[in-house]
């Protein structure tokens, strides 16, 4: 049974790995889109669609182990989560479409390139958007009745909700902008450090709304974060997040290149392990928690040999791929 | 009541509508990545350009279709919470490893390889990329196993144990999971329906470019090519379709009955239906044109074995049979055609005919297409005949919808076949655009660094906003 409860822990660890590492990953994808409009069309998109075309379905693909393992390990949860939510699932899956047809299209059909360009940004700012929501609608809760979803189809919009959405987008973003600085120059480099002088103090500010909100909604968040002993996992959040923030600040002010991006990447995992610190062990706030939709133990222990033996790998070739492609992406087509 | 029905309709039909449209894109890039591994490898061994050539020409194809099939298959994994939760919940801790296990070991191999094998060459030497190449095959077909795997799990059910909760939860074998009774058929029966969907794909537009100009020798090189494919695997194909179809009949004989069209039982000896039209209300089918004691000839391999009928099975348990006895004749109907361009195409190479005996090539260029109908018919068939069940005898698909207001199902559902028609036509457009495109136009030695599939191709006349950067 000790293993059991074990293996549901580890379980959450890797769900959330995942899809931490979806959201920077494909984040940084999703804000390039987010942003692209303010490019100019030729060598600037050029550059900054360059900068991701190998390297973007590789990202994706955390969405896929995030969702995919939520069903392999959480079944329940899954099974909640994805019917309380449906408008803005479907909304992020079919902006997903527009925004991965999108890279190769635009060079398919010359004529329409502005559509897709358009369909581009749409895609990506719709799916940005609809994650965002998601998150909301998950922290604020669902209604839970014998083992189904129990609430109406509209349920997740709340302000709350849409407030988490936009500084998704603002998030994703940043993170493009610091991923643009890294990997190209010239002008696309320059409109990519105007964008990121201006997000990040954008993030900074919807992060304390979306906590100061969080707060308010759930009292006992409030009770997870600031009572003893607690407040000494959560004390260093905030205060690292500041540090960060002013890394940054200098980062920038020195022209730096690779470090905004990972700076960037410090302050989202901050956010996450915030995000973790009210959650846990809840899959679903308030109802459902890891050991109440955690699979079989067999379904664990099968899959956990998998998992074991691939992600290593996967982080292998993951890196590797992205050394190959690694420097600027060049003023001049690619690479 | 009515509510309820109405929105498990509509999750019915949005499920079909993006399963299909998604499988049209695996059907052509599980074999097209192999046929890439095959030419890049002839390349690197005989130093032949034609090779490199018609490497570079299917790569730009494999690229389009392997994005569509990707953002198509995102919609399916998440579809089965968002629609089928009830299913997802009881069936997770079975189906759900093995959809898991698909991500570990093949959704992240190919995308990890796919960059390298489209925009590395000149990054990383060639053993390397055709290392990546061959990943990315490798990486459909894992793909294609695991998912096989589950779905044939969902047909024919073994090695589980039920749960307190109602779940499905495995029992101690994996391997009697994995390996169940119909996953061997249908993983070959699917593999090899793949590689001819690709086979007379490339065939087709081989063929439409010899009608022009016979002495090309890119299109001679693929023609020949797809027509080997198509004459060896229709055969085979022809083979593992009736394994495949004995394997049914011990486990769902009601589907076998729906595909024969056998509405009653035949006690000595059942006929073969070759064509007819189902007559539900009736239960007979109209117009039949049948060969007697045939149909037990084939299945029982004894003209006058009996054979059972609908009619020995519950009403509010047959499948469908108007779809699924029309779907497996158009199944059939198309491999009996591929294996008779096979045939033809080994006679005319035969007479050294090969590339310029119009019979064979309007032919070839006429089933280009066949492949994605037979594909999508045999999964109507697979998937309707398994109905009105979604676990086979165990759950069915009316408990296994999510509970969803029927308007929030028919705006997804209209938004769906929206943006699929639109993207996926567009998508399509652009395939036959780079298909008629010259194989022989694409210089051994582009200017400047290679610049393929997504990036900028200043090649043909016909992109000049692409040259001007
Ligand atoms: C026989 C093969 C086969 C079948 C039956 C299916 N697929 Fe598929 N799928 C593939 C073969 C494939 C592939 C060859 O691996 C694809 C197609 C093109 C591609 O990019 O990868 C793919 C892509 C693909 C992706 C994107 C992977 C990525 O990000 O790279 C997902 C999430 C799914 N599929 C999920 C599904 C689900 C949930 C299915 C069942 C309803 C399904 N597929 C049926
Ligand atoms: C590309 C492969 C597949 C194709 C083309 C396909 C095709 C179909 C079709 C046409 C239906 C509709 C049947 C009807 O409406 O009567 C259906 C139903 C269904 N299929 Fe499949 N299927 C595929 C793979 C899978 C897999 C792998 C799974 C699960 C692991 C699955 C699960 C289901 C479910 C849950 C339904 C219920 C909806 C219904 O019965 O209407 N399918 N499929
Ligand atoms: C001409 C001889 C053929 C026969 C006798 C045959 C037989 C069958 C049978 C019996 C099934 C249903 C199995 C079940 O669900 O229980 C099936 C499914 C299927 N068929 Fe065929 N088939 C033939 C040709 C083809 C061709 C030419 C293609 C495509 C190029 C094809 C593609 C498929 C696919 C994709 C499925 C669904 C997956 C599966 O269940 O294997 N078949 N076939």
């Amino acid at each position: 049974m000790t293993l059991a409860i074990d293996l549901t822990i580890v379980w959450a660890f890797i769900i959330a790995f995942a899809v931490f590492a979806y959201v920077v990953l494909d984040g940084f994808d999703l804000g390039i889109g987010i942003l692209f409009p303010a490019f100019k069309v030729g060598d600037s998109r050029d550059q900054a669609m360059n900068s991701i075309a190998p390297v973007w379905d590789g990202n994706e693909t955390w969405l896929v182990l995030g969702g995919g393992g939520l069903l392999a390990a959480f079944p329940l949860a899954y099974a909640i989560i994805l019917p309380a939510l449906y408008p803005p699932i479907i909304a992020m899956l079919l902006g997903l479409v527009f925004r991965g047809v999108a890279f190769e299209f635009r060079w398919r059909d010359p004529g329409h390139r502005a559509f897709w360009d358009f369909a581009f940004t749409a895609g990506s700012a719709t799916a940005a958007f609809a994650q965002g929501i998601a998150l909301g609608a998950l922290l604020q809760g669902v209604k839970v009745a014998d083992r189904a979803y129990a609430g109406g189809w509209l349920d997740w919009l709340t302000p709350f909700s849409v407030l988490t959405g936009a500084s998704v987008v603002v998030g994703y973003a940043l993170l493009g902008s610091t991923w643009l600085i890294w990997k190209t120059e010239g002008e696309a480099q320059a409109v990519a450090r105007r964008f990121a002088w201006i997000l990040f103090p954008a993030i900074l500010v919807a992060i304390v709304f979306v906590s100061l909100a969080t707060l308010y909604l759930h009292p006992s968040y409030v009770s997870r974060w600031f009572d003893m002993p607690n407040v000494l996992a959560t004390a260093p959040v905030p205060v690292l997040t500041a540090a960060l923030s002013w890394a940054f600040w200098r980062a920038i002010r020195e022209g730096a290149e690779a470090s905004p991006f990972f700076l960037t990447l410090g302050v989202f995992l901050l956010t996450f392990i915030g995000l973790g610190i009210s959650m846990f062990p809840y899959v679903i706030p308030g109802s459902i928690t890891i050991w109440d939709a955690a699979t079989a133990p067999r379904s664990q222990a099968f899959m956990l040999v998998g998992a074991a033996l691939t992600v290593p790998l996967i982080l292998a070739y993951t890196i590797w791929s992205y050394w190959v492609f690694r420097g600027k992406v060049g003023s001049h087509g690619y690479h | 009541m009515f509510d309820h029905f109405d929105a498990l309709m509509l999750a019915r039909i949005q499920f079909a509508f993006t399963v299909s449209f998604h499988f049209i894109f695996p059907a052509l890039t599980i074999g097209l990545a192999s046929f890439l591994a095959v030419l890049e490898g002839l390349w690197l061994w005989t130093d032949r350009s034609v090779y490199l050539d018609l490497f570079k020409f299917w790569r730009k194809i494999f690229a389009v279709a392997f994005a569509m099939g990707v953002v198509s298959g995102i919609v399916m994994s998440y579809q089965f919470g968002t629609n089928w939760s009830v299913f997802s919940d009881k069936a997770g801790p079975v189906i759900g490893p093995l959809m898991a296990y698909e991500v570990l070991t093949a959704f992240f191999l190919e995308a990890g390889f796919l960059g390298v094998m489209l925009f590395g060459m000149e990054k990383v030497g060639k053993k390397l990329h055709f290392t990546a190449t061959c990943l990315v095959a490798l990486g459909t077909f894992i793909s294609a196993f695991w998912i096989l795997s589950a779905n044939s799990w969902m047909h024919t059910p073994t090695g589980f144990e039920m749960g307190e909760n109602g779940q499905f939860l495995p029992g101690p074998s994996w391997w009697a999971i994995i390996f169940n009774p119909s996953f061997p058929y249908r993983l070959t029966h699917t593999i090899t329906a793949a590689y001819l969907t690709t086979a007379l794909t490339v065939g087709a537009v081989g063929a439409w470019r010899l009608l022009k100009n016979s002495s090309s020798v890119h299109a001679r090189t693929m023609f020949s090519m797809a027509m080997w494919m198509v004459a060896i695997a229709a055969p085979v194909q022809i083979v593992l379709g009736d394994l495949h179809g004995l394997n049914t009949l011990e486990h769902q004989p009601a589907k076998v009955m729906a595909m024969e069209g056998h509405y009653q039982s035949y006690p000595d000896g059942a006929p073969l239906i070759l064509f007819g039209i189902p007559n539900e209300a009736e239960k007979r089918i109209d117009y039949a044109i049948q060969i007697p004691k045939a149909s037990s000839l084939i299945l029982k391999h004894d003209r006058n074995a009996p054979m059972a009928g609908l009619d020995t099975i519950d009403p509010d348990k047959q499948p469908p049979v108007t779809l699924v006895f029309f779907a497996f004749r158009i199944m059939v109907g198309l491999g009996m055609a591929m294996l008779g361009l096979g045939l033809l195409s080994l006679y005319a190479r035969f007479c050294s005919r090969l590339y310029d005996m119009p019979l064979l090539l309007r032919f070839a260029l006429v089933m280009g297409p066949s492949g994605y109908v037979a594909v999508l018919a045999g999964w109507i068939t697979t998937e309707v005949g398994r109905q009105p069940y979604t676990i086979y005898g165990l759950l069915t698909t009316a408990d296994s919808v999510a509970p969803l207001a029927a308007p929030a199902v028919a705006a997804s559902l209209i938004a769906f076949i929206v943006v699929y028609f639109f993207v996926f036509g567009a998508g399509t457009l652009y395939l036959f655009k780079l298909m008629a495109a010259d194989p022989a136009g694409v210089p051994v030695h582009e200017p400047g660094p290679i610049r393929t599939a997504g990036l900028a191709t200043p090649l043909t006349p016909a992109h000049p906003s692409m040259t001007s950067e």
